[in-house]
């Protein structure tokens, strides 16, 4: 069981504003799904390993070439912030006052 | 013009022939959508003066006497998932609802340099987060064979833009079964590739190591088609590996006289409607017709598939969905509040809806401090345990045929407040993803209420070729 405190916790992690409403909705919908998703357990996987991707490839690289599919101007006219000397204008990250 | 049962061969036909122009075309494609879109809500964007524009190219090279290819003047549909240089790309959400993108994903290049016409981007559950097209910003897409019922999801406006007639072949993407459950309940065919097969860049991510991107179409042939242009290693994709792609046309017409096709016992069991059952068993009898032989199989694991599905998926989608944070890109909240923290905070809170916040909150909550190996390390070992029985089977058999979902189309809001219910919808499509499979649905019957049914064919990665031979084996003789 999710509880509501647990729900707060884990939206603010998330970043993801939730009502009232969305809090006390989630934590029954998420016990559910996570009470569902533990019969996993009912699995011996002692020897197993994890698939974490399924293509077999392994260390793909490439050259580290700049990319001049997409300009500077175009990328910055997708943000909806000011733009100040070809940069976005955010909300103090670090406040020094 | 008269624009039913045309296929991409009589349409190039036609084209070179001059027995109708590409512009003439594209306008009786464009109304056909336009209209079906009032209807069916199918369309987020309908792209009509590109459409036109590239038309009227298509047509300046057939009247200089230039050869045009096979896919060139063909009119298509994208899913909003897809980013289209110029062209809004939501992804069905409200925190893109004004994004242009400022690139074309790979597949979209590669269709556009084969000339395709772009007749609009379909509908889709926010982010690819949903079965049913419910969740869109935009409200759901209507089956086209009942507009009571879902289209399905989350590829239901490619899938309902193919079955209503507004296009020849779309593209979708399916990361538990967003291209094949709406090809279902639509009735069309389409093809879930093998993972890799064809190129996710520029494809807004969902679960990165599920994720495909595959085409519907009227007919095995079309997708063949379309596989001809879209599949191939990219290197802007690092998960595209250098297989040789065939030539998916060449090998449609070859014999299955000698094929083993697996009946997996789980995917007939108690949960399936007795419609769909009947219809993919005469389906496979019209194949045993053919020369195929079959063998019953076992897939004991499958139950545990949705379970595997539900970790892994909203983990990978938590950590992707991060990025949208309506700064770089997004709808700005409309209160920005004090702080960085606070902007974000409501941007997402705002701009996310339901089924993705629930994902994201799924996601972030099993990759937590103290959860990460009961949840996520175990589906990954139970993921491994999936793979070794696909594997294990396809040593006796060549493809495997079952249901593609337990039951035909869903009435629109019968499962929006019980997410469970609409996950478990997946519970046929989800295996393939979390064994990065290649699957093709093919319609076979209807219900007595006159919802389609599909089947879907299932082989061994990079077997697509076989699986089209297959599907278009059961059309010529059904």
């Amino acid at each position: 069981m999710l509880s509501e405190k647990e729900v707060n916790h884990i939206a603010k992690l998330a970043r993801l504003n939730l009502s009232s409403e969305e809090v006390k909705r989630f934590s029954t919908q998420l016990s559910d799904i996570l009470t569902y998703v533990e019969q996993l357990e009912e699995v011996d996987t002692d020897t197993i390993k994890e698939t974490s991707q399924v293509t077999g490839l392994k260390n793909v690289t490439q050259e580290d070439v700049i990319d001049t599919k997409c300009d500077g101007e175009a990328l910055l006219l997708c943000s909806p912030l000011p733009k100040e000397r070809k940069q976005i204008r955010v909300k103090t990250v670090i406040d020094n006052t | 013009m008269n624009i039913q049962n045309l296929t991409i061969d009589t349409i190039h036909e036609g084209l070179i022939n001059k027995e109708f122009s590409c512009t003439e075309l594209t306008k009786a494609f464009l109304e056909k959508a336009k209209k079906e879109n009032e209807r069916l809500n199918i369309y987020i964007t309908i792209t009509e003066k590109e459409a036109l524009e590239t038309a009227a190219h298509v047509d300046e090279k057939i009247a200089r006497g230039e050869s045009i290819s096979g896919l060139e003047g063909i009119p298509c549909s994208i899913k909003d998932l897809i980013n289209t240089k110029g062209i809004r790309s939501t992804s069905g959400s409200a925190i893109l609802s004004d994004f242009v993108s400022p690139y074309d994903a790979t597949v979209v290049q590669k269709l556009r340099d084969a000339g395709m016409i772009m007749i609009g981007k379909t509908n889709l559950d926010e982010f690819a987060c949903g079965g049913s097209t419910e969740y869109s910003f935009v409200g759901p897409t209507r089956n086209p064979h009942n507009e009571r019922y879902t289209a399905g999801g989350s590829s239901g406006g490619s899938a309902a833009a193919v079955a209503a007639g507004t296009c020849l072949y779309a593209l979708g993407t399916d990361t538990g079964g967003s291209i094949r459950q709406p090809a279902s309940f639509c009735g069309v065919p389409a093809l879930k590739v093998t993972y890799g097969r064809v190129s996710r860049s520029g494809v807004t991510a969902m679960a990165s190591s599920l994720d495909t991107v595959g085409p519907f179409a009227h007919s095995c042939r079309d997708i063949a088609h379309v596989m001809n242009t879209i599949a191939g290693s990219d290197p802007e994709d690092s998960t595209t590996p250098e297989v040789v792609v065939p030539n998916y046309l060449h090998s449609l017409d070859e014999s299955i006289k000698g094929l083993t096709i697996g009946i997996p016992k789980e995917y007939f069991d108690d949960g399936i409607d007795e419609e769909v059952k009947e219809s993919v068993h005469n389906a496979i009898k019209q194949l045993e017709k053919q020369g195929a032989t079959v063998k019953e199989v076992s897939l004991p694991m499958t139950k545990y598939a949705i379970a595997v599905y539900y970790i892994v998926m909203p983990a990978e989608l938590s950590a992707n969905l991060a990025r949208f944070d309506a700064i770089r890109f997004g709808t700005k909240p409309d209160h920005t509040g004090e702080s960085l923290e606070e902007y974000y905070l409501n941007a997402r809170g705002e701009g996310f809806g339901d089924e993705v916040k629930r994902r994201i909150m799924m996601g972030t909550y099993v990759l937590s401090a103290g959860y990460y190996d009961a949840y996520y390390k175990k589906a990954q070992k139970v993921r491994t345990a999936i793979i070794e029985e696909f594997n294990t089977v396809f040593q006796e058999v060549d493809v495997l045929i079952g249901p593609t979902v337990p039951t035909p189309a869903f009435k629109l809001g019968e499962k929006l407040d019980d997410p469970l219910q609409m996950y478990l919808v997946d519970s046929l499509t989800v295996p393939m993803n979390i064994a990065g499979l290649p699957a093709l649905n093919v319609p076979c019957g209807s219900t007595k209420k006159g919802l389609p049914i599909g089947m879907q064919i299932i082989g061994p990665q990079f077997s697509e070729a076989q699986l089209l031979t297959i599907g278009h084996t059961y059309e010529t003789h059904s």
